[in-house]
C-alpha cells in the first residue's frame, strides 16, 4: 500500500463513521459511540502506517501528492481532490486522529444519558475528517474545503444543547467570527492565484520564487488575509471573542475542537505556508506580534474568570498565542512540537473538568468548588499533572515544548527577542491562572457536594438549570441529559486520561535539546527550503531558558499558593484594592463591547435601514408598487368604458363600423 | 321591364316603410306587425331577384314561424310602458344611422363593379329553384348545412332552459319540503349560488351590526324591485 | 331595375336599423330592429347572388335566416327570464354587466 493510499484510508474512515451513524441514528442507541470511536481508532492506526511508510522514503522525497480527481476542466482552475502527505501532514493527522480516539472514548460515558447520543457522534466524527481534510488537503481549494467543514461542525457542536438559548447564541457567535476568517482564507488565495496562477501548495511554493520578490506587496497582502483566517480559526485578539463563549458546548467538545485540535488549524496554516510568511516578513512580524498580545491579553483576563470551563478556555487562546507567534518567526518545529503537547495536556485538563463539573452535578462556578482533593483523588491526580505540564515544570512535555519556543525567540534576535521575555512574562502569568483554578477547586473546605461525595454520594441538581444564567431546565433531547459521571467511576474516562496523563508526561522527552531533536528531524524533509528552519539555539543558551522558564513559573505558582490557600481572602482584598484593573480583566478587556459597537450594531442599522427604505420603500412601494399602480390605473382607465348600457355598446359599434369604412373609401380613392 | 320596375318600386317603399314603422311605433304590438309587413315586401323583392326559394323560406320560416314566436312574447310579456328616452344617444343614433346609410351608399354604388349597373348575370334556367338550392346544401356546402342544423338544437335546448320556471307550482312546494327548507336557510351573500339566481333577496346588513352579509329568505312571493 | 337599385334599399333598412337598435329602450323592439339589419343583409346578399350568377349568395342568406331564427329565440327566451324575475323591460335599467 502506498503512502498515499493510508492517507486517504484515514479519511475514509471518519466519513464511514458519521455516515453509518448518521443513517442508523434512531436504531444505533448506546452502539454509535463505539462505532465512532472505533472509526477513529481505525483512521489513528492508518495515520500511524502512513507515517511508517512515509518514513521508509528517502529523506528528499517525503512529498508525496495524491489527486482522486481534477476539477480543471470544468473550472478552469487547477483545483484537484488531492492530499499532501509530508512530514507536517502526518504530524497533524497523528495528534488529530489520537487525541480524537481518547476523546471518543470519553464522551461514550460522558455523554451516556444525553438523548441526543447518536447525533453527538456523527457531529464528533465528521469533525474529525473536516479537521483530517484541512491537515491533509494538497492544494488551497481542500484546505479551504476543510475549514469551512471545520467551522461547521464547531457550529454544530457547539449549539449542541440547542435548547439552550447562550449555546445557540454561542454557536451563532463563533460561526459569524469563522466566516470572517473564511473570507480572508478566500481572498488570501485569491490574491496568490492571481500572480502564480495554482492553487496546489507545491506548485505556488515553486512559483512564488518567480513570481514575487520580498515583501513585494500582493503577497504581503495575501499573507495578512491568511493570517486574519488563522486569527478567526485559532481565537487570537481580536478575533477571539467566540472561544470563552464556545465552552457553552459539551465538555469533550470543548477538549477536543476548542483545545487540542480546531484552534490549531490557524497555526498548521502558518507552518504549511511557511514560504510564503518568509518571503513576506512584514506579514510574519503581524503574526508574531499578535501572538504575543495575544497570550498576554489571555491570560491576564485568565487569572480572574471564576468559570473553570472559561479559565481553560482562556489558557488555550494563551498557548495558541504562543504557537502563532512561534510559527510566525520561524519556529516550526518548536511550534508543532508545542501544539503536539499542548494537545495532550490541554485536552487532559478538560476532560478532568468535565469530571468536576460532574462532581458539582453541572455547576462550572469556581466560586462554589473546593476541596476536592479527597473526593476525587484521580481528577485531582490529572489536573495536577496538566496543571504542571501547563505551567512548564519539569520534566513534564510543556516544560520543554513551551521554552523550545521562547528560546529560539531569544535566538532570532531583534525584536524578536522583546517577545520571547514577554513570553517569559506569558510563562508566568500561566503559573497563576493555572494554579488559581486547581488551589480553588481542590483545596480548602469542601464543597457540600464534595462532602457529599466523600460519602461516596454523587450530588444531583433538584432541577437542572443553565450553568451561566440559571435558567431552569428539563432534560429532554436538546439539553444536557439527567446524569451526571466522574472519572472515578467510569472506566473509559479513566483510561483516555490516563494515556493523556502519560503523554503529557512523557511526551517532551523526544525533543530535548542537545539530547535528541525526534520532531525536528522528522520534519526537516517538509522545509528544504526553509531559511528560518534550520536556525537554532544552541544547547546551551538552550538550557538556560529551560532552567529560568520553570522558575519563573514557580515564583507564579508560589503567589497564587499564598493567595488563595496560605491566607485565604487575600485575593478578594487584593480585587477591592485594584478594582478598576479587576473590572477591566472581568469585562475581558471590553472586546466584546468594542465589536459590538464597531461591527455589529453597525451591520444591525444598515440591515434596518436597507428593510425600511431599501426594502419597504424602493422596492415594495417603487417597483411592484408602481407597476401594479400603473397597472391598475390603466385598467381603471379602460374599465370606464364598460357601462353596461346596451345602447352604448351598440353605438360604439356602429360608430366603429362607420369610422372603417369611412377608412377604407377615403383609402380607396 | 316596366311592370318589374313598378313592382320593384312598391316593394322597396313597403319594406322601408315597414322599417320605419318597427322603429317609429310606440307600441311593441304594432312593431311587429310593421316587420311582417317589411318581410313580406322583401320577400317580393327577392322574388324580382329569381330567389324563389328564398322568398318562400322568407315567408314561411321568417314571417311564418319567427314572427309568430314574437307576438306570443309580446303578448306576455305586456306592451311595456312609455319610457322617458332620455339620453344624448336620442339625437346621436338617428345621425350615426345617417353616416352609415351614406357610408354605405357610397360604398355599394361608387364602386367600380360593373355589374351594380347591370341587370344581373344571365338568367340560367333553374337559378334559385329548390332544386337548385338543395343540391347546393347538399354537396358544396354540407358543412354549413350541418352546422346550421345543430345550431338550432342549441338554441332550442338554451332558449327551454332560459325561459324554464324555477318556481314550481302550488303542489310541488307543497310537497318538497326539504328542498325548501335547505332552500331558506341563511348563506353568505355574493357567493354566486343558483339560490341567489333563482331570486332569493340578499339584506346586506352593517358589517358592525353582525359580521358578514348573510341572505335572508322571502317568505311571500316575490315583489317588484326597482330600486 | 339595376342591382345597385336593390343594394340601395338595403343600405337604407340597415341604417334604419341600426338607427332603432340605438334609440329603443324596449328590448323587443331592439331585437326587432336586429331582424331588419339581418333582412338587410340578406337582400344584399341575395342581390350580389343575382349579379354573378352564383346561388351562393342564397345559400348564405337561408343560413343567416337559421341563425336569426336561433338569435330571436334565444333573445326572446332571455326576455321572458327577465319578465318572470320582475326587473324592467327597459336596456337601460339593465346594465348590471359594467366594468
Amino acid at each position: 500500500m502506498t503512502t498515499t493510499t493510508w492517507g486517504w484510508l484515514v479519511l475514509l474512515f471518519p466519513l464511514i463513521g458519521s455516515a453509518v451513524i448518521s443513517l442508523g441514528f434512531r436504531f444505533w442507541g448506546r452502539t454509535a459511540g463505539w462505532i465512532g470511536t472505533l472509526a477513529i481508532a481505525l483512521s489513528f492506526a492508518c495515520a500511524v502506517a502512513m507515517l511508517i511508510s512515509l518514513q521508509s522514503h528517502g529523506a528528499t522525497h517525503r512529498e508525496l501528492t495524491s489527486s482522486l480527481w481534477n476539477y480543471d476542466v470544468s473550472t478552469g482552475v487547477d483545483a484537484h481532490m488531492a492530499i499532501l502527505v509530508d512530514p507536517i501532514s502526518v504530524f497533524m493527522a497523528l495528534v488529530v486522529s489520537g487525541v480524537s480516539t481518547l476523546i471518543h472514548l470519553y464522551s461514550i460515558s460522558y455523554m451516556k444519558s444525553d438523548r441526543g447520543f447518536a447525533r453527538y457522534f456523527a457531529y464528533l466524527n465528521y469533525f474529525v475528517l473536516s479537521m483530517l481534510i484541512l491537515v491533509l488537503g494538497g492544494n488551497f481549494v481542500m484546505l479551504i474545503i476543510g475549514w469551512a467543514f471545520v467551522g461547521a461542525a464547531s457550529y454544530l457542536l457547539i449549539s449542541f444543547w440547542y435548547r439552550r438559548t447562550t449555546a445557540t447564541g454561542a454557536g451563532l457567535k463563533a460561526f459569524v467570527i469563522n466566516v470572517v476568517g473564511d473570507v480572508g482564507l478566500v481572498l488570501g488565495t485569491f490574491f496568490l492565484f492571481r500572480h502564480t496562477g495554482t492553487v496546489g501548495f507545491l506548485s505556488n511554493f515553486n512559483a512564488i520564487h518567480h513570481v514575487f520578490h520580498t515583501d513585494s506587496t500582493d503577497l504581503v497582502v495575501a499573507c495578512l488575509l491568511f493570517l486574519v483566517g488563522a486569527f478567526a480559526k485559532s481565537a487570537q485578539v481580536p478575533l477571539h471573542t467566540w472561544l470563552p463563549d464556545a465552552m457553552e458546548g459539551p465538555t469533550p467538545v470543548s477538549s477536543l475542537i476548542h483545545a487540542a485540535t480546531m484552534v490549531t488549524a490557524g497555526v498548521y496554516l502558518i507552518v504549511r505556508l511557511h514560504p510564503l510568511f518568509e518571503m513576506a516578513p512584514t506579514a510574519a512580524d503581524v503574526g508574531a506580534c499578535i501572538g504575543c498580545a495575544t497570550l498576554l491579553i489571555a491570560g491576564s483576563i485568565g487569572v480572574v474568570v471564576t468559570d473553570i470551563k472559561r479559565v481553560i478556555a482562556y489558557s488555550t487562546m494563551s498557548q495558541i498565542g504562543y504557537m502563532i507567534m512561534g510559527a510566525s518567526a520561524g519556529a516550526y518545529s518548536a511550534a508543532l512540537f508545542h501544539l503536539m503537547t499542548h494537545a495532550f495536556f490541554k485536552a487532559l485538563l478538560f476532560m478532568a473538568a468535565g469530571s468536576i463539573i460532574g462532581a458539582m452535578a453541572g455547576n462550572q462556578s469556581l466560586d462554589r468548588m473546593g476541596g476536592f482533593r479527597k473526593a476525587l483523588p484521580f481528577t485531582f491526580i490529572c489536573f495536577m499533572v496538566g496543571g504542571l505540564a501547563l505551567s512548564g515544570i519539569p520534566p513534564f512535555s510543556g516544560w520543554l515544548s513551551k521554552d523550545d519556543i521562547i528560546g529560539y525567540m531569544y535566538h532570532r534576535g531583534g525584536g524578536f527577542f522583546v517577545l520571547g521575555i514577554l513570553g517569559e512574562v506569558g510563562a508566568f502569568i500561566t503559573g497563576l491562572y493555572t494554579f488559581r483554578m486547581i488551589f480553588r477547586a481542590f483545596w480548602g473546605e469542601p464543597s457540600p457536594e464534595a462532602s457529599e461525595l466523600e460519602h461516596g454520594h454523587l450530588a444531583h441538581a433538584e432541577v437542572p438549570t443553565n450553568p451561566m444564567t440559571g435558567e431552569e431546565e428539563d432534560t429532554d433531547i436538546g439539553f444536557p441529559g439527567p446524569e451526571h459521571v466522574i472519572a472515578e467511576r467510569e472506566w473509559p474516562m479513566r483510561i483516555a486520561m490516563s494515556l493523556l496523563a502519560l503523554l503529557a508526561v512523557v511526551g517532551g522527552l523526544i525533543e530535548i535539546p542537545g539530547v535528541d531533536s525526534g520532531i525536528t528531524n522528522f520534519l526537516a524533509p517538509a522545509f528544504p527550503h526553509s531559511r528560518l528552519f534550520a536556525q537554532e539555539p544552541s544547547t546551551g543558551s538552550a538550557w538556560v531558558g529551560l532552567i529560568v522558564t520553570p522558575i519563573i513559573g514557580l515564583i507564579g505558582i508560589a503567589i497564587v499558593y499564598r493567595l488563595y490557600v496560605a491566607r485565604r481572602g487575600t485575593s478578594a482584598r487584593l480585587a477591592e484594592r485594584f478594582a478598576p484593573l479587576h473590572n477591566f480583566l472581568v469585562n475581558k478587556w471590553y472586546f466584546d463591547e468594542l465589536i459590538d459597537y464597531a461591527v455589529v450594531r453597525p451591520a444591525l442599522l444598515i440591515g434596518r435601514v436597507a428593510d425600511s427604505v431599501l426594502e419597504r420603500i424602493v422596492i415594495s412601494g417603487g417597483v411592484t408598487g408602481g407597476v401594479t399602480g400603473v397597472v391598475r390605473a390603466g385598467s381603471a382607465t379602460v374599465r370606464r368604458a364598460q357601462t353596461g348600457f346596451l345602447r352604448y355598446y351598440a353605438a360604439a359599434i356602429v360608430l366603429g363600423l362607420s369610422a372603417l369604412s369611412l377608412y377604407f373609401l377615403i383609402s380607396s380613392t | 321591364m316596366v311592370f318589374s320596375s313598378i313592382l320593384f318600386f312598391i316593394a322597396a317603399i313597403a319594406a322601408i316603410s315597414g322599417a320605419i314603422g318597427v322603429v317609429m311605433l310606440r307600441n311593441p304590438f304594432y312593431s311587429v306587425l310593421a316587420l311582417v309587413c317589411h318581410l313580406i315586401a322583401l320577400a317580393a323583392l327577392f322574388m324580382l331577384l329569381r330567389a324563389e326559394f328564398v322568398a318562400a323560406a322568407q315567408v314561411v320560416v321568417y314571417a311564418g314561424a319567427v314572427m309568430v314566436l314574437y307576438v306570443f312574447v309580446v303578448a306576455y310579456v305586456g306592451g311595456g310602458q312609455e319610457y322617458q328616452a332620455g339620453s344624448a344617444l336620442r339625437i346621436l343614433g338617428p345621425l350615426f344611422a345617417l353616416a352609415v346609410a351614406v357610408e354605405l351608399c357610397i360604398a355599394m354604388l361608387g364602386t367600380g363593379l360593373s355589374g351594380v349597373s347591370s341587370h344581373g348575370a344571365h338568367y340560367v334556367l333553374g337559378f334559385g329553384t329548390p332544386k337548385q338550392i338543395g343540391r347546393l346544401f347538399l354537396t358544396d356546402y354540407l358543412f354549413a348545412f350541418e352546422v346550421a342544423s345543430l345550431l338550432l338544437l342549441v338554441a332550442a335546448v338554451g332558449s327551454v332552459v332560459l325561459a324554464r320556471r324555477r318556481r314550481g307550482l302550488e303542489a310541488e312546494e307543497a310537497e318538497d319540503h326539504d328542498f325548501q327548507r335547505r332552500l331558506r336557510q341563511p348563506r353568505p351573500a355574493f357567493t354566486g349560488t343558483m339560490a341567489e339566481a333563482a331570486g332569493l333577496r340578499i339584506a346586506v346588513r352593517e358589517i358592525e351590526e353582525s359580521g358578514p352579509a348573510v341572505m335572508e329568505q322571502e317568505p311571500a312571493l316575490p315583489t317588484t324591485s326597482n330600486d | 331595375m339595376t342591382i345597385g337599385w336593390y343594394l340601395a334599399v338595403s343600405a337604407i333598412i340597415f341604417s334604419v336599423g341600426a338607427g332603432g337598435v340605438l334609440t329603443r329602450r324596449n328590448p323587443l323592439v331592439v331585437l326587432l330592429c336586429l331582424e331588419l339589419m339581418l333582412n338587410a343583409a340578406n337582400l344584399a346578399l341575395v342581390a350580389f347572388a343575382r349579379m354573378w350568377g352564383n346561388e351562393a349568395g342564397q345559400i348564405f342568406a337561408l343560413i343567416i335566416m337559421v341563425i336569426a331564427a336561433c338569435e330571436v329565440t334565444v333573445g326572446l327566451g332571455l326576455i321572458v327570464a327577465i319578465y318572470r324575475r320582475n326587473l324592467p323591460i327597459d336596456v337601460d335599467e339593465l346594465h348590471e354587466l359594467h366594468g
